[in-house]
């Protein structure tokens, strides 16, 4: 008596992925890919940098200030050390994750 | 594997961590430093590993010491600094006793004693990341059986 | 017009999250989440040069004109979270298939 009222019209339901518009997965990729044009027309053209000021500072007085030739290293170990401190930290904490997850014994089923 | 890849890994093995330790050594002259050296040692454990497979037990427990061995250099040269200025500051630059030649601005040919307490953070790193990265390998390719 | 880099950049970008979206193969899901990182690395260099620019080292350099040198330390760190993160999802995917293979 349920199939016959008209309240309870249950349709078969497809996976999302068969449909035509395949869920709006591609819609959302044409606008995602819309953004990106309309952000890399808006920024500077490439080759030309409009912010130089910090750039120029650290080029002119990385080597009396450091002792190091190499500007990269002394940006990233003496000018931002804290951030290279975070990422260790990052890097230290994903092997203690993968240890964690790989070395797990099953567990019995007491009770 | 077969026996002439055996042998040959087993000759390869050394110029590749000399070769690694001189881009971590080299790290304020030249493009590379502590996490490039880093992996380039690592790549050493994970040849090791897809070479000989299970005949080999290579140990967790001491990659995990030098892991953390490496770290705790890089904390305590971080808190060296703090009895001239702030935290993280370069105690040994321009001061001409370790590792203190003051360079000049232009174009040289690059001095290995130069660079103030760069150099051994480089090497602070180039440890942890090398003990790391051997680490994640040894744990994904380890065939034991789950009991 | 639009620059080639940036349109390896926004190319690289469009592949790592279609393959996301639209693959079922655990391996081919996280190695497009890699791709992803790969091309946001490739922008954040890519908006530091300058014309005619060298590598910003100073031992036995061919000229005084450098290219920014902030961008790619960034990179560094950004580099080795995306390792931390693909060695992660391995990880999860060695376990899923650990676990259903005694069934």
């Amino acid at each position: 008596m349920i199939s016959k009222d008209k309240k309870y019209n249950f349709k078969k339901a497809k996976p999302s992925g068969q449909n035509f518009w395949c869920g709006g997965k591609i819609i959302s990729l044409i606008v995602l890919f819309t953004f990106l044009v309309l952000i890399v027309l808006f920024i500077h053209p490439f080759g030309r940098p409009r912010a130089v000021k910090m750039d120029d500072y650290f080029i002119k007085n990385a080597q009396l200030q450091t002792g190091s030739n190499n500007v990269v290293s002394s940006i990233v170990f003496d000018y931002r050390g804290l951030d290279t401190l975070g990422e260790s930290t990052v890097l230290f904490t994903a092997v203690m994750g993968i240890y964690l997850i790989l070395t797990k014994k099953k567990y019995e089923q007491n009770s | 594997m077969s026996k002439i890849v055996k042998i040959v890994s087993l000759i390869i093995l050394n110029p590749i961590i000399i070769f690694g330790l001189y881009i971590i050594s080299h790290g304020h002259l030249t493009p590379g430093g502590g996490f490039q050296g880093g992996v380039i040692v690592a790549s050493v454990a994970i040849l090791i590993l897809v070479v000989f497979g299970n005949d080999i037990n290579l140990s967790k427990n001491l990659f995990s010491l030098f892991e953390s061995l490496g770290l705790i250099f890089f904390i305590i040269l971080a808190f060296l600094g703090t009895f001239k200025n702030t935290f993280f500051y370069n105690f040994l630059a321009n001061k001409f006793w370790f590792l203190g030649k003051t360079i000049h601005f232009g174009i040289n040919q690059g001095f290995l004693n130069s660079g103030g307490v760069i150099p051994l953070m480089n090497l602070a790193v180039g440890i942890e990341v090398a003990s790391a990265l051997s680490l994640i390998a040894v744990l994904i390719m380890s065939k034991k059986k789950y009991d | 017009m639009i620059s080639f880099i940036f349109l390896v950049t926004i190319f690289l970008i469009i592949i790592g999250i279609s393959g996301v979206m639209f693959k079922k193969n655990l391996i081919k899901i996280v190695m497009s989440v890699n791709i992803i990182g790969a091309g946001v690395n490739l922008f954040l260099i890519a908006l530091g040069y300058r014309s005619g620019g060298v590598v910003p080292i100073f031992t036995n350099a061919p000229g005084l004109n450098m290219v920014s040198p902030t961008p790619q330390a960034l990179i560094l760190t950004s580099i080795v979270i995306n390792l931390a993160i693909t060695a992660l999802l391995l990880s999860l995917a060695v376990l899923i298939y650990k676990g259903n293979k005694e069934k």
